[in-house]
């Protein structure tokens, strides 16, 4: 048996770093002639630029250039893309804006990009850019996700009439119509999912440095996928090539979403790097994240459920509008769709849904994944839906799902919305969370609550999630522009310690130490003698990146297979020392034994005979370093049921989370700590987006709500200790037996907590977030 | 920010003297608000004049009838005396619970009155307690300091040197916290002195003011269901994105009532 390997809570090797200030984040890094970018941003939601003065800036103390829109036009930089395609109901690819880096005759939100000037220090950019006059023309601002394609709505772009992006019908409307029409009862709902700004810790920051020698360009940027914005930035933005551009995200503090994308930012300083022939760098602020970070979330939906006598659903509509911000981030249009709609089954047998997906242009920030991406909508909106069938049907709302729940032996099981899911048990965690939750004592404890003026309430929340993104033919068939597959490089040093190059990268995931634990399982060599190197596209052969919980489930595999690839190598080795024959050769936590006998060679001596090949296997390559991809056949599926215990004081509308229960379904923990603070993680995220956080335009395209002080984030004291335990199940598509765990909490969370709030004041809905005086005014409306 | 000239003084009279040469100075206490303005270039003194030195600003003094704290004593201080938490718990309690920890250690009595944030907590204690704020030129009382939104009875080059709080029979603070920031949407102190009951409220309206209607009622049955005769206007309150004037006047009504019952 190995120490530290999979299923052992570890603490994680980054923390010392970390904690110690010893962290390497963007901001921290700073290279000898620097010079420091600020970027003139929009002030108007929705303006023309009748001209742009920059002369003043330019000869403003410290200023080293300015350039705008124009600049990069010239120098042929490409505008910023989206990489997945939605093919709308008029048979035409979704309408794509240009979308400029910096502003061409017209700034479409507050915080559009329209200049940036680099100078000596941060305060001489600043004042340059105070020195640039801009002559706008101000334009009626369309900020309303529900009006944005109405007739009576200013157009944003020429080529998406309506402010339409796409309009996207799936499934079978027919059948979904007949069965609405024959069902003993039909459940609607209408809501709206609150727009958030994903905030993660560190700010956005880039450093671009152009070295004339070599003409290679080398930009650290805050990323979560440092190969995919290498290849976007050479292939469409034509900043450089593939092999003369290195892109390093080193320690990033924080992503949820927010950095996968490939922003103005970055792009403009690895471009102006070169024409400085300096290095350039950015760091954004607080303010610039609330602007010009890509937000998430903001549906508006009806949903409707068809059903029989006794509660079973039988058909399932889902009508949407979604808002995509003024132009189309990096990945935009497959949120409110693909990851979306395909999640609408939920954990249940519904066998038909229709769902239209009208996406739409406002005078807002781009929108884009946040943590969970398009199934938080999904579940919130079904899980929302299910308590509203259970309240319309008088059933219990734990009794609803449990009749309409798949069956664990119906698995793999095949959806009417294209997903196949992997495994489930969906009423063994079910009936965990009720037991974790003490369903059966909630009566005791309202009444208790009633006599101390409180209304106590109970919600619960049974979700699925697609993760482990994504099997490359499939996202390919969907329009997806890269494969998914991931990579990775398990390298032993000659002294036996081992390197691990993945192309995933932790942001906070903890990835060098799980990842370590695989390889220290697999390899046997001690936990503290391997190093996980990520981030950085120099030393790194390949990767696409972390998000939608697929660093375990595809990065992990990668690392596994690289591992085997050793091990069949080293048996070669290890024959060749042992005078054995390589069918004799067993390999067993770290050393290689000839069957039966006590012959046997540690994996360390067998690195070390790979480099000093003095007496080795003939025409084998010396070396003990192997590559290796992986491709998944499936998504993975994990779910689980949280229940939401709240307490609401009527008199003010303050709601208490008193208790809090989540059952999950990772498959195999690798770290259960690191995994249980990633549920916590989640679940806050999606306390916050249903109790606090929610981003506000005025009608005129100004963000009310740019600063902590205006956006509620959620705090220690928002949340009680949380109760989390598991109920596994082993999905057979994933070699390693894991499904990904970063984003269940943000998913199932929201619906958990708004059931709950629902079920204390006895009304059908509240949306999100549901402060205290939308509560207390529902609790008027109530009592 | 802006550049300006940084003066470091150690007494009221040179702090004073350094503001009447500037064109356009500030004083800088904890520099928890003006700070924040300043780097986002929303202000631009020509000169900042800082009272960390001048020590004769900082302490907390128990004079027998009230407790005099210095204008630069941080809200931390407050929170920790003991000579507060005896005296007027209540005012320890309220200072304890201003921001963080960070803004706590550095913000100051002097600077939260004297910039009147009208969801600051400290106007209603002063307010409540009847307190009266000592300057390098006058004594002011708590009534009469406070004059609108971010204003005050202070005049350009006046510093604010100390205030002096009677010490109450008892006192109450409840506060109805912002989600987001922590300020008060609306906080209510009422202290009960041998004079009668003292209600200020914070938040709820573009200044702190005496809830005179609560007083009335609350000196002739000091009760929490006394309160429900009082009509809370809807007129003079604030309204944002966090409250509606409707729900502030209401929560005005609960939380004094929560206060009275914290009075015991
Ligand atoms: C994150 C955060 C949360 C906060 N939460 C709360 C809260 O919950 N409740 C609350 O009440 N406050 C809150 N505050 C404000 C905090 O209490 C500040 O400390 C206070 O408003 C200003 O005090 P200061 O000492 O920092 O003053 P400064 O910022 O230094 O000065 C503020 C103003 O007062 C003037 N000034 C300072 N001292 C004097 C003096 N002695 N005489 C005359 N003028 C003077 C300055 O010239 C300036 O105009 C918060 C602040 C922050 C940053």
């Amino acid at each position: 048996m190995v120490e530290n390997g999979i299923g052992v809570s570890v603490l994680r090797k980054e923390d010392k770093r970390f904690l110690i200030g010893k962290g390497n984040y963007t901001d921290d890094i700073n290279v000898a002639g620097q010079t420091h970018a600020y970027f003139l941003r929009s002030p108007h939601g929705h303006a023309t630029i009748e001209s742009i003065d920059i002369s003043a800036a330019a000869a403003s103390a410290g200023v080293v250039a300015v350039f705008t829109g124009d600049d990069l036009a010239a120098d042929g930089i490409g505008t910023l893309i989206c990489g997945v395609t939605v093919t709308s109901d008029d048979g035409e690819p979704h309408r794509a804006p240009a979308h400029p880096a910096l502003a061409q005759g017209k700034v479409n939100y507050v915080g559009d990009h329209v200049a940036i000037v680099i100078a000596e220090t941060l305060a001489q950019a600043k004042d340059g850019a105070e020195k640039i006059a801009v002559d706008y023309g101000v334009l009626p601002a369309v900020t309303e996700t529900a009006r944005a394609a109405d007739d009576d709505q200013v157009q944003i772009h020429e080529v998406a009439p309506n402010n339409m992006c796409f309009n996207w019908p799936f499934g079978d409307k027919e059948g979904v119509e007949a069965a609405f029409a024959s069902a003993h009862k039909v459940s609607r709902l209408e809501l709206i999912n609150n727009r958030m700004v994903t905030n993660p810790m560190e700010p956005r920051a880039s450093l671009g440095e152009y070295n004339t020698g070599t003409e290679e360009i080398t930009l650290h940027v805050t990323t979560q996928n440092p190969h995919v914005h290498r290849l976007v930035l050479s292939a469409f933005n034509q900043l450089a090539p593939e092999h003369k551009l290195r892109v390093v995200g080193p320690d990033v503090g924080g992503g949820f979403g927010a950095k996968i994308f490939v922003y103005a930012e970055e792009l403009v300083v690895g471009w102006a790097c070169r024409k400085v022939e300096r290095p350039v760098k950015w760091t954004g602020d607080r303010t610039e994240a609330f602007l010009a970070d890509a937000h998430g979330r903001d549906h508006v939906a009806t949903a409707e459920m068809a059903m029989d006598e006794d509660g079973k659903f039988l058909a399932m509509r889902v009508m949407t509008q979604a808002n995509l911000g003024a132009y189309l981030s990096t990945f935009s249009t497959m949120v409110p769709s693909y990851l979306y709609a395909f999640l609408l089954a939920g954990q249940y047998t519904t066998p038909l849904i229709y769902s239209e997906v009208k996406a739409v242009f406002t005078n807002t920030a781009p929108v884009d994944a946040c943590r969970g991406a398009g199934r938080p909508e999904a579940t919130y909106l079904l899980e929302r839906l299910v308590d509203v069938a259970a309240r319309d049907m008088d059933l219990d709302p734990a009794e609803i799902r449990r009749r309409n729940f798949i069956p664990k032996d119906a698995f793999p099981y095949q959806t009417p919305v294209v997903q196949c899911y992997d495994s489930g048990d969906y009423v063994a965690a079910l009936d965990k969370a009720m037991v974790l939750a003490d369903y059966e004592g909630f009566p005791a404890r309202a009444t208790e609550a009633i006599a101390r003026g409180k209304r106590r309430g109970i919600g619960l929340s049974s979700y699925v999630e697609a993760c482990g993104i994504a099997p490359s033919a499939a996202v390919g068939q969907l329009g997806a522009g890269v494969g998914l597959w991931e990579s990775a490089q398990v390298r032993f040093n000659p002294t036996g310690n081992v390197q691990v190059f993945t192309g995933t990268h932790s942001h906070g995931q903890g990835h060098e130490t799980t990842f370590a634990q695989l390889v220290t399982e697999q390899l046997g060599v001690p936990f503290e003698n391997i190093e996980v190197v990520h981030g950085d596209t120099a030393k790194t052969q390949f990767g696409m990146g972390t998000y939608g919980s697929r660093s375990l489930a595809v990065g992990g595999v990668a690392i596994a297979k690289a591992c085997e690839k050793l091990i069949t190598k080293g048996k070669k080795i290890a024959a060749h020392a042992l005078e054995a024959a390589e069918g004799d050769i067993e390999f067993a936590d770290g050393n290689f034994t000839v069957a039966g006998t006590d012959k046997a060679m540690n994996i360390g001596e067998v690195a070390f005979n790979a480099y000093v090949p003095h007496s080795y296997p003939e025409g084998l390559e010396p070396g003990f370093d192997e590559n290796a991809f992986f491709d998944p056949l499936n998504f993975s599926f994990p779910a689980g049921t949280h229940i939401c215990e709240v307490e609401v004081d009527t008199d003010t509308g303050v709601v208490e989370i008193v208790k809090y229960s989540a059952v999950d379904d990772f498959g195999k923990l690798v770290n259960p700590m690191i995994v249980e603070g990633q549920v916590h993680g989640g679940i806050v995220h999606g306390v916050g987006q249903a109790l606090l956080e929610g981003c506000r335009y005025d009608s005129e395209g100004q963000l009310i709500t740019a600063t902590y002080m205006d956006y509620a984030m959620p705090r220690a004291d928002n949340v009680p200790s949380f109760d989390v335990d598991y109920a596994p199940t082993d999905p057979p598509d994933n070699p390693l037996g894991v499904k990904g765990c970063g984003e269940a909490g943000a998913i199932a969370a929201p619906p958990a907590v708004i059931n709950a709030i629902t079920n204390a004041l006895g009304i059908k809905h509240i949306d999100m977030p549901a402060t205290p005086e939308n509560v207390w005014r529902a609790a008027q409306g109530a009592a | 920010m802006y550049d300006f000239l940084y003066h470091k003084v150690n007494s009221v009279d040179d702090a004073v003297a350094a503001m009447g040469n500037a064109d356009d100075g500030k004083f800088v206490a904890g520099g928890q608000t003006m700070l924040p303005t300043m780097k986002h270039r929303l202000a631009s003194p020509s000169d900042v004049i800082d009272l960390g030195g001048v020590s004769d600003l900082v302490g907390i003094a128990n004079e027998g009838d009230a407790l005099v704290i210095g204008a630069m004593t941080t809200h931390a201080a407050v929170a920790a005396s003991a000579e507060v938490q005896s005296a007027i718990p209540a005012l320890a309690k309220l200072a304890g619970n201003i921001g963080d920890p960070a803004v706590r250690n550095r913000g100051t009595l002097g600077g939260s009155i004297a910039n009147n944030d009208p969801a600051a907590d400290y106007p209603a204690a002063v307010i409540a307690l009847g307190a009266t704020v000592k300057t390098n030129k006058r004594e002011i009382t708590g009534d009469d300091f406070f004059t609108g939104m971010f204003e005050t009875a202070l005049e350009e080059d006046e510093l604010i040197t100390a205030v002096s709080f009677p010490i109450p029979m008892t006192a109450a603070y409840i506060k109805f916290e912002n989600p987001a920031s922590r300020y008060a949407i609306v906080g209510v102190f009422i202290a009960k002195t041998v004079d009668g009951n003292r209600v200020a409220i914070t938040g709820a309206t573009p200044c702190a003011y005496r809830g005179m209607k609560f007083e009335k009622v609350l000196n002739e049955d000091f009760s929490s269901n006394a309160c429900d005769a009082v009509e809370v206007s809807v007129d003079r309150m604030n309204s944002d994105i966090h409250a509606s004037a409707e729900y502030r006047a209401h929560l005005v009504k609960v939380m004094v009532k929560r206060a009275v019952d914290a009075c015991g």
